[in-house]
């Protein structure tokens, strides 16, 4: 019986249009940020490298675009191993835990 | 190791994004391990048609900048577990793809997968030229229509020089893809037929596809249409093309005519 109503099929333009919309704003917005993943990937990874010694290959970025804001996700794999010139936290860390 | 198969035409809007994605999605579906890599630098639409856009955060130049690693770039699709993209950059000029740069990414790229697939940016400025400088393969795709035709022919001149594959005297293999294929007008005699592109562009036919209006609206859904148009005729016509280019033999069949949606509805009443 439906096949004598008229069927109006969902269209699928108006997921392109919000797509579209979407994509625009972020694009717009990136325009004088242009490298910001990939300076914050640098200075992230310049960061915890003066702690800890990490491997480049262990390190993992990744943005995922949401309505008005990006989730950011950073992976990276910090061994137990500190730099030497991070021993101060270490020193730190005893002072606060060691009894006198 | 795998393959390197350069997707490209000439002219723009014949259909090349669309045939990657197509092409990509039906190998990954058959199997197989598949990079699609987006070479429009600036210009960048191959992530649109994948519905990847939302994901997309280092590219292709970051990669060969070292600016971020490979495994970091490389998306993996939502839908088909063996089914990869690299975007190309939006902002940065095309000069920051260096040949040595992109060479050392392609060649993890087949260490990594069965197929990589480069999509070509129109033209044949820099940027295509890099598209195809490390091509095993080369998949140039047509519409049955005399400037798309011309520009291809240009491209077939380069296909054939311009490989690395080519000046260290190795064979690079040549197919034909004819895409936007209307039966109709080429009963009337309104459109070029497939014999008639064919005698300028002599290529092994890979693939003729039919002119849908399917392929628009995968576009809008942001999905390759051999993944979200599995029953339509252009998605069959891409899965045997895929087949083709793994080696497979296929009858090629040329486009017919559409039912009419009135014999659609009587067939439907009968079944």
């Amino acid at each position: 019986m439906s096949r004598f109503i008229p069927q109006t099929p969902m269209g699928s333009a108006p997921v392109a249009r919000a797509r579209l919309q979407s994509l625009l704003e972020y694009d717009r917005s990136l325009i004088s940020h242009a490298d910001l993943l990939s300076v914050l990937r640098e200075e992230i990874f310049a960061l915890i490298g003066r702690h800890a010694v990490i491997d480049a290959n262990k390190v993992h970025f990744m943005v995922v675009r949401g309505n008005t804001a990006s989730t950011l996700t950073v992976d990276i794999e910090v061994p137990f191993r500190v730099r030497p010139t991070a021993t101060r936290y270490a020193h730190d860390g005893e002072n606060a835990f060691s009894y006198p | 190791m795998g393959k390197v198969i350069v997707v490209t035409s000439g002219k723009g809007g014949v259909g090349k994004t669309t045939s990657t994605a197509a092409l990509g999605a039906a190998l990954a579906r058959g199997g197989q391990r598949v990079v699609v890599v987006d070479f429009d630098v600036g210009l960048r639409n191959l992530d649109l048609v994948m519905g990847a856009e939302r994901r997309v955060g280092f590219d292709l130049t970051n990669v060969v900048q070292g600016t971020a690693k490979l495994s970091e770039a490389l998306l993996k699709d939502e839908r088909l577990d063996a089914l990869y993209l690299l975007a190309a950059s939006r902002t940065r000029g095309k000069e920051a793809l260096t040949e040595d740069g992109v060479a050392g990414v392609i060649s993890e790229l087949r260490d990594q997968f069965d197929w990589v697939v480069c999509d070509s940016p129109a033209g044949i400025e820099r940027g295509a030229m890099l598209a195809m400088r490390f091509a095993d393969e080369a998949i140039i795709v047509v519409n049955p229509e005399i400037s798309s035709v011309r520009d291809s022919s240009r491209i077939l001149g380069l296909v054939d020089t311009r490989p690395l594959k080519v000046e260290t005297g190795g064979r690079l293999d040549k197919h034909l893809l004819i895409t936007r294929f209307d039966p109709v007008r080429v009963a009337r005699r309104e459109m070029l037929s497939v014999d008639d592109v064919r005698e300028v562009l002599p290529v092994p036919l890979l693939g003729i596809i039919p002119e849908s209006e399917e392929v628009l609206r995968a576009s809008n859904l942001g999905a390759p249409i051999t993944v979200c148009g599995r029953e339509s005729a252009v998605s069959r016509a891409y899965i045997d093309a895929a087949r083709r280019i793994k080696g497979d033999w296929i009858e090629m069949t040329v486009p017919a005519k559409d039912k009419s949606r009135f014999t659609k509805w009587l067939g439907g009443r009968a079944a």
